[in-house]
């Protein structure tokens, strides 16, 4: 059988000289896309007339539409429009991608946490004379991330491997150096699932991140 | 005091409180009773705004409000003026119990933590719960939820505390620890408003009581004039049923 255990290993250390790329561009675009999904969520959940379609048309707009597509928009198109946009390079373009795409996903998540934590803890801390930001952030919040994280979890750990995707825009990232690797030796089956296994590696890291950090939030609902 | 002129809501086409006059004096128990469906929990709710009454004027203490055009500031200093113990308690569950009854105190009174903490453990030794005062709401049982819950209602130092069926979510032998945090309470001077379907504890703790039935205030007075000696109709065939449960469940 025409495979080559050596040549695995040799190129495991090269190929992982790339993560700190990869979990660049994941985590950095997952912050913001944390960021702007609460954001989008809560404007959703506001009600106010006018905005929270806004919020629903954002959602609609960047889950819509493929990621590799919005990664080409606005890395190759929107220089076109604005010229001064052309010194943007390519790691921010791809940051700016993830984080819109994922947050538009993020939203829907956060809304359904926000929803799942009873209405009763809302009015008790009204009635307590809290204001509606301060409930929200000490009370419905927290409980919130709990019921969110499983599903902010798999989101993340898709965003882990879609980031893969930047290599278009001529970021050298894990796939993108496999990519140069295989076509050097021709060996496209080791060299790839090199690769796979790492992404593997990095999901299963995560994994065991989250669930201490379930463990964590959820002791006060414990029985 | 609390003085209601003229309240109504309606929830779309459906009235749910006509006209509602009350005068409540300060330090006085004033329980509410009627027939589910009457609008005795909407009244109270519409007390601290968690309803928004489709007209009328209520005035606590010194705060008066206009429930057709008020600001956001205007039912903040309204809502400051009672604290409320609900139905299903309510606790916030990411909170020990301590934390339950001082929350507001450091978010909305920015007291020193120190000096919280220190009330916080007073109210809940008031209430018989100092042992359980760092478990959370999840690990007490509904009577102890309550019980904390009337502590969380006392840290604010109210006006007024608004009670909404404080009982009713409650398993019979726990009803009692509850009635008897509540009959303290109302030894002590302070002004309580009780949603109830509890007749014979109505009778008991209230200086006043206020039979509702389709939105409206049938008959008040003493619980004498309405629980004991009624002379109108609706108000007996009200006792009447909820006596017949009573023995029902006696049985």
């Amino acid at each position: 059988m025409n495979f080559d255990l050596q040549y695995m290993l040799e190129i495991s250390l090269q190929i992982a000289k790339y993560i700190p790329i990869t979990l660049l561009l994941a985590i950095v675009s997952m912050v913001f896309a944390i960021i702007i999904g609460l954001v989008v969520a809560l404007i959703r959940n506001s009600k106010i007339f006018g905005i929270t379609h806004l919020a629903g048309l954002y959602i609609s707009l960047f889950r819509g539409m493929p990621t590799l597509v919005q990664l080409f928009i606005i890395y190759y198109g929107l220089p076109q429009l604005f010229p001064s946009l052309s010194t943007m390079d390519a790691i921010m373009a791809a940051i700016i991608g993830f984080s819109l795409k994922e947050s538009s996903y993020l939203a829907e998540i956060f809304r359904a946490g926000l929803n799942s934590v009873d209405k009763g803890q809302m009015e008790a801390g009204l009635a307590t004379g809290m204001k509606r930001v301060q409930i929200y952030s000490r009370i419905i919040l927290p409980q919130a991330a709990l019921n969110a994280l499983p599903a902010t979890g798999n989101t993340f750990i898709s965003l882990i491997k879609e980031t893969s995707l930047a290599f278009t825009l001529g970021i050298t990232e894990l796939f993108a150096e496999g990519k140069i690797l295989a076509s050097a030796s021709m060996r496209f089956f080791e060299t790839y699932l090199v690769v796979g296994l790492i992404y593997w590696l990095l999901v299963i890291l995560y994994s065991w991140i989250q669930k201490y950090l379930e463990i964590w939030l959820s002791k006060p609902l414990r029985r | 005091m609390i003085k209601v002129r003229n309240l109504t809501k309606h929830f779309g086409d459906k009235q749910v409180l006509t006209d509602i006059n009350l005068d409540i004096k300060t330090g006085e128990v004033v329980a509410i009773i009627g027939p589910s469906g009457s609008g005795k929990s909407t009244l109270l709710r519409c007390l601290n705004l968690l309803e928004k009454p489709s007209n009328g004027t209520i005035e606590i203490k010194d705060v008066k409000l206009n429930t057709q055009k008020y600001k956001a500031r205007d039912a903040y200093q309204l809502r400051q003026q009672t604290a409320m113990v609900f139905q299903h308690y309510n606790l916030f569950k990411n909170k020990t119990a301590l934390k339950n009854v001082i929350e507001s105190l450091l978010v909305s009174s920015k007291m020193k933590k120190e000096e919280a903490i220190q009330i916080g453990e007073n109210l809940l030794k008031r209430v018989g719960l100092e042992k359980q005062a760092h478990q959370y709401p999840a690990t007490l049982s509904g009577g102890q939820q309550q019980r904390v819950s009337i502590a969380r209602a006392l840290a604010v130092k109210p006006h007024a505390i608004l009670f909404d069926e404080p009982t009713s979510a409650l398993d019979p032998e726990l009803v009692n620890e509850v009635l008897q945090v509540i009959r303290q309470l109302s030894k002590e001077d302070t002004t309580m408003v009780i949603v109830t379907h509890e007749m014979q504890f109505a009778k008991e703790v209230a200086d006043h009581v206020i039979f509702m039935a389709d939105g409206q205030i049938i008959e008040q007075g003493t619980p004498e004039q309405v629980i004991e000696h009624s002379l109108n109709p609706r108000t007996q065939r009200f006792l009447r049923q909820a006596g017949d449960e009573t023995d029902g469940a006696a049985r």
